[in-house]
């Protein structure tokens, strides 16, 4: 109770440090009105009143404190809920190292930090005042609002939509974005945003209403994605990028069925993958694969997916029947052999099905229905190349894969699956079939990277066997252990940032594993459940953080006691 | 009285360690029948054996007069074997009604519901608790919680391993009466007890295991008083 009726009062230490704080936003929002460099760089960032990227990323961010230093005074109607002081603090954290690093962008670019003006400075005093003002009134306890918040549902449902639209208007301009400083300071001012709104406890009040208007979410979630190639007027670069980032993502949310909610360790998820795309490959008509049956697309899918169910049920049942750390090692092992049988299969060594180490090559587009999805089609006025057609193909699979996966999760099976991963031997004594379930997600996950598999081949026009190594088979895991395993949101976002940098930040491809590891081990250190936290992961990582336990438990209670 | 359970010259080995070496004993329906005995005299393995989580060397069980030696566990709770693991082996990241619905695990009619609130109403602290963590519990929460959830699966027998650990004397006396309770609304009970005095009060019938094999059987009451009994188990001279 006692941090309940201390908050009713605001000390004055508090006052001038949400002053402070509001003073920085203010002038971080001012100083994207000015000019920031003496050099046409960035857009063009040297002209005055003319916001463009790295002055419109300083203006959202200055936009955010401000929101977060009026929220306890004069907005207190509308966010009086939020956690204003650590929110504030991380974003004035945040503020610090993104000018600094935009400093740092304009002097490598323009020729030394003598080409900053003044805006640029601006901006580093206000993110400076904003980090001292962070810094008073970072132990600023909740706001009693804090308990009860729950908007109109109204308002709810429009945020939900609009944060939809946002992520939409996000991915698009990322993706536009040529330039690897500004790609790299957008990221950072997404990051910084964010995190300062998880600590402000901004997403506590979006889960809860997004728990509350389920359905609105995931339909505004889709319809962006479905919208997302209208916005791209036919550029076929951006749009294959994205259409990579869905295929790693749909398989993502596959293997998540695998290891995040019956907690396997599969080690060698990209070999269903590559035994779906040898099978759509095979059987594409394709002038070099040696079977010239050609059966209709959706047959071959199946036919794709069961065949990756197959050998998923050949791995898995001799090996789920053990517990602990032999699956990961089968697994591994697995994905290698899978990779040398498809670099073998080639008339020398075996039947000739694969044309070995060259691959399977001049794979023909995808027709479905009569719908050629190697044409360009024009709707609605807006040109649909290639990539999109293949796109909205993948996101259907993808809607499917997260049907399946949500469905399953808040099923029997689902309470099967997570009273395996807490206590498999309970869970047989409360007459859960351990090995058939874990079985289960072992060669669904697998049927689903599989169906993927088969339409990878088409888009990709070529399935070598060097595209599955186990390179690929971690990537995976790492979307999904860093977006956050269990959650659907999260291996998507996981998959859209591990995708994404490696093809925006080419010039860094050759660091590119350096920097994951370092991006995981920093992870693992602050926020192991991911990005996105499924609550009951949360609950395993941080057992001994006995103030969360306590505070979860007692919240109902006071929610009662303050009304 | 009819057998419910019929155990058969059991023999269970961990490789080369026989645990248990050729024990019999009848549990008959409506009965409570306890199975009491020192670390290591194979009262768990026993249990463990019978619900199918270990498959014996030899010997048989034989449930209703049919043979459920080689029948898959999770078949076996179907057919009405409840088991509450040693150390209760709740879910402790799980909310109180999860733990219990997963003790319902293999029903799939209509009457779940029904059975949850008759869980409530036995043990009310968990009707109020039901969106708790499990692990936030104390020990005799979590012990009432696991008889709660063995009996959401509506069985005949039910097999409590070792309730009364690390209980106070309080609360065991509260798990005892419950388990008279659930003898009286019908369940029959084997009961794994090392608190021999409180097993053997409320047990129709008892047997003494040392080092895997069965030294004494008698009547609880009979057991109570046998001289062997009071020296071995009941720390009396």
């Amino acid at each position: 109770m006692s941090t309940i009726t201390s908050s009713s009062t605001t000390t004055g230490r508090e006052r001038l440090g949400l002053r402070l704080a509001l003073a920085g936003g203010a002038l971080l929002l001012v100083s994207g009105l000015l000019s920031w460099s003496f050099e046409p760089i960035f857009g063009d960032i040297s002209i005055r009143l003319w916001p463009v990227s790295l002055q419109v990323f300083a203006m959202l961010i200055g936009l955010t404190a401000v929101a977060l230093a009026l929220s306890p005074t004069v907005l207190r109607r509308a966010l009086g809920w939020v956690h204003a002081g650590p929110g504030l603090w991380a974003l004035g954290i945040g503020a610090t190292a993104y000018t600094a690093l935009s400093l740092a962008a304009i002097a490598v670019e323009a020729g030394g930090l003598i080409n900053a003006n003044e805006g640029a400075w601006i901006a580093l005093v206000g993110a400076l005042l904003l980090l001292g003002g962070g810094w008073m009134v970072r132990d600023r306890p909740r706001a009693p609002e804090a308990f009860s918040a729950q908007g109109p549902a109204t308002v709810e449902i429009v945020t939900i939509v609009a944060i939809c639209a946002l992520a939409l208007a996000a991915a698009a301009y990322a993706l536009g974005r040529d330039d690897a400083w500004v790609f790299v300071l957008f990221l950072l001012t997404l990051g910084v945003i964010g995190t300062a709104l998880a600590r402000a406890e901004v997403f506590e009040w979006l889960g809860g209403a997004a728990g509350r208007h389920q359905h609105v979410l995931t339909l505004g979630a889709f319809a962006a994605a479905f919208l997302f190639p209208f916005t791209q007027d036919g550029s076929e670069i951006n749009m294959s990028i994205a259409t990579l980032v869905l295929i790693f993502a749909a398989t993502a949310i596959g293997l998540n069925i695998v290891v995040g909610l019956a907690g396997l360790l599969d080690l060698g998820y990209i070999a269903f993958l590559g035994a779906g795309a040898y099978v759509g490959a095979i059987f594409s008509g394709s002038v070099s694969s040696s079977i010239g049956w050609t059966p209709p697309f959706l047959v071959t899918a199946l036919m794709g997916g069961l065949f990756a169910a197959l050998l998923g049920l050949i791995v898995g049942s001799p090996t789920l029947r053990v517990s602990g750390d032999y699956l990961a090692i089968v697994t591994l092992a697995f994905g290698e052999i899978f990779r040398l049988a498809m670099f073998n299969l080639d008339g020398n060594n075996g039947p000739d099905l694969t044309n070995g180490p060259n691959g399977i090559t001049a794979i023909p587009n995808l027709s479905i229905l009569g719908f050629d999805f190697g044409e360009s089609h024009t709707i609605a006025g807006v040109e649909l190349s290639r990539a999109a057609n293949y796109y909205l193909f993948m996101l259907f699979i993808t809607a499917l894969i997260v049907l399946i996966f949500a469905r399953l999760n808040n099923s029997r099976i689902g309470r099967g699956w997570v009273a395996i991963r807490e206590d498999e031997r309970a869970a047989e004594a409360m007459g859960v079939n351990v090995f058939g379930l874990k079985l289960l997600a072992f060669a669904g996950g697998a049927f689903l990277a599989g169906v993927a598999g088969t339409v990878k081949a088409h888009y990709d026009t070529s399935v070598t066997p060097d595209q599955y190594q186990f390179l690929e088979s971690a990537f995976l895991l790492a979307a999904v252990v860093l977006g956050g395993m269990g959650t659907i949101a999260g291996v998507i976002l996981g998959a859209v940032v591990l995708k994404l940098m490696p093809e925006k930040l080419r010039f860094f491809s050759e660091y590119r594993l350096l920097l994951f590891g370092l991006l995981l081990v920093i992870m693992m250190r602050f926020r192991p459940e991911g990005l996105v936290a499924n609550k009951r992961r949360q609950l395993e990582l941080h057992d001994d953080d006995q103030d969360r336990a306590a505070q979860t438990d007692r919240s109902p209670q006071t929610k009662e006691a303050l009304q | 009285m009819t057998a419910l359970l019929e155990v058969k010259d059991l023999v269970v080995a961990y490789g080369k360690i026989v645990a248990v070496k050729g024990i019999s004993f009848i549990v008959g329906e409506g009965e409570v029948v306890t199975l009491i005995g020192t670390n290591g005299a194979g009262k768990t393995t026993t249990l463990r054996t019978i619900s199918g989580l270990l498959r014996p060397a030899g010997g048989s069980v034989l449930y209703r007069g049919e043979d459920i030696s080689a029948t898959p566990a999770h078949q076996i709770v179907g057919l009405g074997l409840a088991h509450s693991p040693e150390g209760r082996r709740i879910f402790p990241r799980m909310s109180v009604e999860e733990n219990l619905l997963l003790g319902a695990y293999g029903r799939r009619d209509n009457d779940i519901d029904r059975d949850l609130k008759a869980a409530y109403e036995l043990f009310p602290i968990l009707g109020e608790r039901s969106r708790q963590h499990a692990g936030t519990f104390s020990g005799g929460e979590q012990q009432m919680l696991a008889m709660g959830r063995a009996m959401m699966s509506r069985p005949k027998l039910l097999m409590l391993d070792e309730p009364s650990m690390g209980l106070s004397p309080l609360m065991m006396k509260r798990i005892m009466s419950t388990v008279t309770t659930l003898r009286e609304q019908g369940t029959t009970i084997l009961l794994v007890e090392q608190n021999a005095r409180a097993a053997l009060k409320i047990a129709d019938k008892g047997y003494v295991l040392e080092v895997g094999q069965i030294v004494t059987e008698g009547t609880g009451q009979e057991l109570l008083h046998s001289d062997e009994v009071r020296k071995a188990y009941l720390g009396e001279d």
